[in-house]
């Protein structure tokens, strides 16, 4: 657990940190990241998913296994750490974003991943979740969004929609819901984006694209609860209707999406909003370019509010925002490394005599 | 000024000897008594007395001026001689306005030397504390020394030439009070005066007014017929040794840096600020060049969460706060039961329950600590009885945490936490090695040969489990608040491995090798022990003294160890016929003996926000022992 010293450069033109955790000496499988314990979600859980997509993906980051730390909370989804062989911590709810920050900012040399449901990181642990995300600590929040409590058996949770009838809510809730994407961009956070537990292609490259990223990544998943919100986000998944539900956002192409890429988002130049538009020879150009790494979130935030919440049709899915931003953990460090060369190492001789004495002889 | 004479001729003056004295400065929250106090303190520690003190203020930062719950004042107490408190009634009150001298007046013995500033004894300042005459001037206070003393003209007529505003230059005037009184005791000046140039270098013009009226006010009492006399006291014969002054949580703060350097790991505070913890966060904050990192987290969760998550790193977490975070951080100071990991809780309590007295002391969290948290989770918990001893307690409950992976509690409260007193400096060589080994290897062979790491596999004496930190090759593994089986750390919800893990945890609580309970009692004749925690032990060892020298007799014990108790304590209880526990709460203490140990443990207690009195003490051990 050598600690390494940062590059002076890491906190501000945003090199990985990937960069300060060792590399794994021998190479590594699926298998190697699968712990012997028997997974209990119940059959059909997308969670199921995700964890063999995040097991398929790690071997790819080279990193050594022994580096990576998965905390968790409580809920359906922070079961997770028991399933991945990797150091882990499974504690409590809503309290995984605070945990990690202090681990991570003081090993600069570990990969630390926060597994979360909708309830543990908006409801009961939204206070940490928004300080961690506007920090930029150095970790990667995995959001599980099934829209519903799924551990304590199906009552609304903070994304359910208006309305929804649960055991908790006979009568339908009557709460707004979260957009978490809306949320983390209004924390300050400088990695934000969505994806769904049934792509694995879609959802390995987020990760990939998560992992990579210096500072706080948040990753909403979402992700299908079969037993009591089943099918809440079909409209994303079934053939007939996911390319009119979906618009994929790729760096550097226009916002197109439909059947033949026929709609896009275009601004509306009185209001500076973005609106869907059939997409027409004359205004092709007009539609946007997705820039992830544009300074400003206003365009982010922007398509973060496109989907409706109840249907979800017009749902973008990919990375709405990367921006490289002083990372918390690289400038604690860096203050560590100020304080030592202007007073030198700590002396606790001296601390403890300070300036003040006297002596009784 | 007219109207008004002072003698300029320079006098012999008397000069008294005194064993002690206890000075009380009292005005208003904004009138710097709490720098006054400190500096006057500071000037006395260096001149070698001996020396215990008491700050007290509100909690508003600038209470309404000119009332009664506005009042802020710092009392000394220093002596030729060990003393123990900062003294139950002061022999002179400085009052620099009405307030001041009604809120302190009932605590004066009679004969006491009351220092006033006569320039705020206006009509409307009168009257704003319901005075309806002139206390100077209508003879209520024929039973004091009354020095009148118009510290607000002296200070704006030294100050005449200083250019300042007549607002800035007014400011200045406690310097002239605790020049005047610095004067009167024969304190050391020249430390004060380079502080204030040190404290206001960006405003020379503030700091050479600040000194020219603390030499005002000295040469005032070298000059004036109203003091005639001048006191010395003598330096304390203290222990040979190198000595400072140390306030309890400055000294708390070191024992924190002193536990990461001795136990080679990095510090890692997580805290969120409250009162009268916050100077804890602050102190470290400064000291980053012993790679000690402070995190001031969103909230009172956040800062134990943090803590615990470095401490799972590796790194020696802490948290600090006061009783109302105790409450927010109950769910982690469990997890962090069932992770076994070590992690320091520093409690500084204050006046409870909810907000409280945040700024006055109390030592009524003994029970949270003890068992503020679901299921059977037992902490272990460390009580320091001195603001020194802040120090060597945060070293030992580092130890046990460390040693048994477990957080601990530091219990202090805010008399420690603000009080002061000198400090024997140790040398670094004579601190506890608190060095610990991470685990590095598989501990565990299985059935096929293959061996493994298991996170619960215990050490058989201290009953700890390995401590593998992120990083360590082959030792992967996974903990949580679930109940775990023992040895491999999988989840189990098996009902006689939780009965086992339960009773193991608390065995290992138990377990904990802490000194046996020494017991003061020097002819081994007295039939009445008096027992208590925390700081306590100043008032309680100092009542004991004057039992003693009334030909009284007494035996004393002070618990440091709260959880588990010294091993020894249930057959000193037994020794004696009477048992005394006084205590800052409603009997917590005395609740916990009486039930683990069935003696008949009598309380004697108060919650008036403030330190007791050794007078009012001594008085309830005479009347306990009288029925033996």
């Amino acid at each position: 657990m050598s600690e390494v010293n940062g590059s002076n450069g890491a906190s501000l033109n945003g090199h990985s940190l990937l960069s300060l955790v060792p590399k794994t000496e021998v190479d590594r499988t699926a298998k190697d990241y699968k712990t012997d314990q028997e997974v209990r979600w119940c059959p059909g859980c997308g969670d199921y998913a995700v964890l063999a997509a995040v097991q398929g993906f790690m071997p790819t980051l080279g990193l050594a296994k022994e580096n990576v730390v998965f905390v968790s909370g409580i809920g359906c989804s922070s079961r997770f750490p028991y399933y991945m062989n990797t150091y882990g911590m499974h504690s409590i709810h809503g309290r995984a974003p605070a945990i990690a920050t202090g681990l991570a900012s003081s090993r600069p040399d570990l990969s630390v991943w926060v597994v979360t449901g909708d309830g543990d990181a908006l409801s009961i642990g939204g206070n940490h979740l928004i300080h961690a995300l506007r920090r930029n600590v150095n970790l990667k929040i995995l959001l599980f969004n099934n829209r519903i409590y799924g551990l304590t058996k199906g009552q609304y949770s903070p994304t359910s929609e208006v309305g929804k009838i649960t055991k908790s809510t006979p009568m339908g809730s009557l709460d707004q819901p979260f957009n978490p994407i809306s949320l983390a961009l209004g924390a300050e956070a400088s990695f934000v984006a969505r994806t769904i537990d049934s792509d694995r292609k879609h959802l390995t490259s987020v990760l990939q694209a998560a992992a990579e990223h210096p500072g706080s990544a948040l990753v909403e998943i979402y992700q299908n609860c079969n037993i009591f919100n089943d099918n809440a986000f079909e409209p994303l998944k079934d053939r007939s209707t996911k390319a009119e539900a979906i618009i994929p956002l790729e760096a550097g192409e226009r916002i197109r999406f439909g059947a033949d890429g026929g709609k896009g988002v275009v601004r509306d130049a009185e209001t500076g909003e973005l609106r869907v538009v059939e997409v027409t020879p004359e205004n092709e150009s007009d539609v946007l370019v997705h820039d992830p790494h544009a300074a400003s979130p206003v365009t982010a935030w922007a398509l973060s509010r496109i989907a409706d919440p109840d249907t979800l049709h017009q749902t973008p899915i990919g990375v709405f925002r990367d921006v490289k931003r002083p990372v918390y953990d690289t400038l604690m460090r860096e203050q560590l490394d100020l304080a030592v060369d202007k007073k030198g190492p700590g002396d606790l001789g001296s601390l403890l005599t300070g300036s003040d004495t006297w002596t009784v002889a | 000024m007219p109207g008004r004479s002072i003698s300029v001729t320079r006098q012999v003056k008397q000069v008294k000897q005194l064993d002690r004295v206890i000075i009380r400065f009292a005005g208003d929250s904004g009138d710097g008594m709490q720098l006054t106090g400190d500096r006057f303190t500071s000037e006395t520690a260096s001149f070698g007395n001996d020396l215990s003190t008491l700050p007290n203020f509100p909690a508003e930062i600038r209470a309404p001026a000119g009332t009664l719950p506005g009042v802020s004042s710092f009392q000394l107490h220093f002596a030729d001689h060990d003393i123990l408190t900062p003294g139950d009634a002061p022999h002179v009150l400085v009052a620099m306005n009405p307030a001041a001298l009604k809120a302190n007046i009932p605590d004066l013995p009679k004969g006491a030397e009351i220092i006033v500033n006569t320039d705020e004894f206006g009509k409307r300042a009168l009257s704003k504390v319901g005075y309806d005459a002139n206390p100077l001037e209508d003879g209520s206070l024929q039973a004091y020394n009354i020095h009148p003393v118009p510290l607000t003209t002296l200070t704006l007529e030294a100050l005449a030439d200083s250019g300042l505003a007549r607002r800035d230059a007014e400011r200045a005037k406690n310097m002239f009070a605790l020049g005047l009184l610095s004067w009167m005791y024969h304190r050391p000046t020249e430390a004060t005066e380079g502080f204030l140039r040190q404290k206001f270098a960006k405003k020379p013009e503030i700091a050479e007014a600040n000194v020219t009226a603390f030499k005002a006010g000295w040469n005032f009492g070298e000059t004036t017929e109203d003091f005639a006399v001048s006191y010395e006291v003598a330096p304390a014969r203290l222990p040979l040794g190198t000595y400072r002054n140390i306030s309890g949580n400055l000294a708390l703060a070191y024992g924190l840096i002193a536990a990461g350097e001795r136990s080679g790991l990095e510090l890692f505070l997580g805290s969120y600020p409250i009162t009268p913890a916050s100077d804890v966060l602050h102190e470290l904050s400064k000291h980053k060049n012993f790679r000690v990192r402070t995190f001031q987290a969103e909230d009172e969760i956040a800062g134990i969460g943090a803590a615990l998550g470095a401490a799972f790193g590796g790194k020696l977490g802490v948290t600090t706060t006061s009783g109302p975070g105790v409450a927010l951080k109950s769910e982690t100071i469990g997890l962090a039961v069932s992770l076994e990991l070590p992690l320091l809780v520093v409690d500084i309590q204050r006046g409870g329950p909810s907000t409280g007295l945040p700024t006055k002391t109390e030592q009524a969290d003994l029970l949270q600590a003890m068992y503020g948290r679901n299921g059977e989770a037992p902490v272990p918990i460390v009580a320091p009885a001195t603001p020194s001893d802040c120090f060597d307690a945060a070293i030992e409950a580092a130890r046990i945490a460390l040693a048994y992976r477990t957080p601990v509690f530091l219990l202090s409260d805010g008399y420690l936490a603000n009080g002061s007193e000198p400090w024997r400096i140790p040398t670094v060589e004579s601190l506890p090695d608190l060095r610990v080994e991470f685990a590095t290897a598989p501990n565990h062979v299985n059935e096929d040969g293959t061996e493994s790491f298991w996170p619960y596999k215990r050490d058989p004496e201290t009953l700890a489990r390995p401590w593998a930190v992120p990083g360590t090759p082959g030792l992967e593994h996974r903990i949580g608040g679930i109940e775990k089986q023992d040895g491999t750390g999988n989840i189990s919800y098996d009902p006689a491995n939780h009965d086992f893990m339960v009773r193991t945890r608390q065995a290992k609580i138990d377990g904990i090798e802490v000194p046996d309970l020494e017991v003061d009692d020097p002819d081994g004749a007295a039939r009445t022990l008096v027992i208590g925690w925390g700081s306590t032990y100043g008032p309680i060892t100092a009542a004991v003294r004057r039992v003693r020298s009334a030909g009284g007799e007494v035996a004393q014990a002070h618990l440091r160890h709260l959880n588990p108790f010294p091993a020894n304590l249930g057959e000193v209880l037994a020794r004696y016929d009477r048992v005394l526990v006084p205590e800052m709460n409603l009997g917590q203490l005395a609740h916990l003996l009486r039930a683990k140990y069935l003696v008949d443990a009598q309380s004697f207690t108060q919650v008036r926000g403030l330190p007791f009195k050794a007078e009012q003490l001594a008085a309830a051990i005479e009347e306990v022992s009288a029925n033996v």
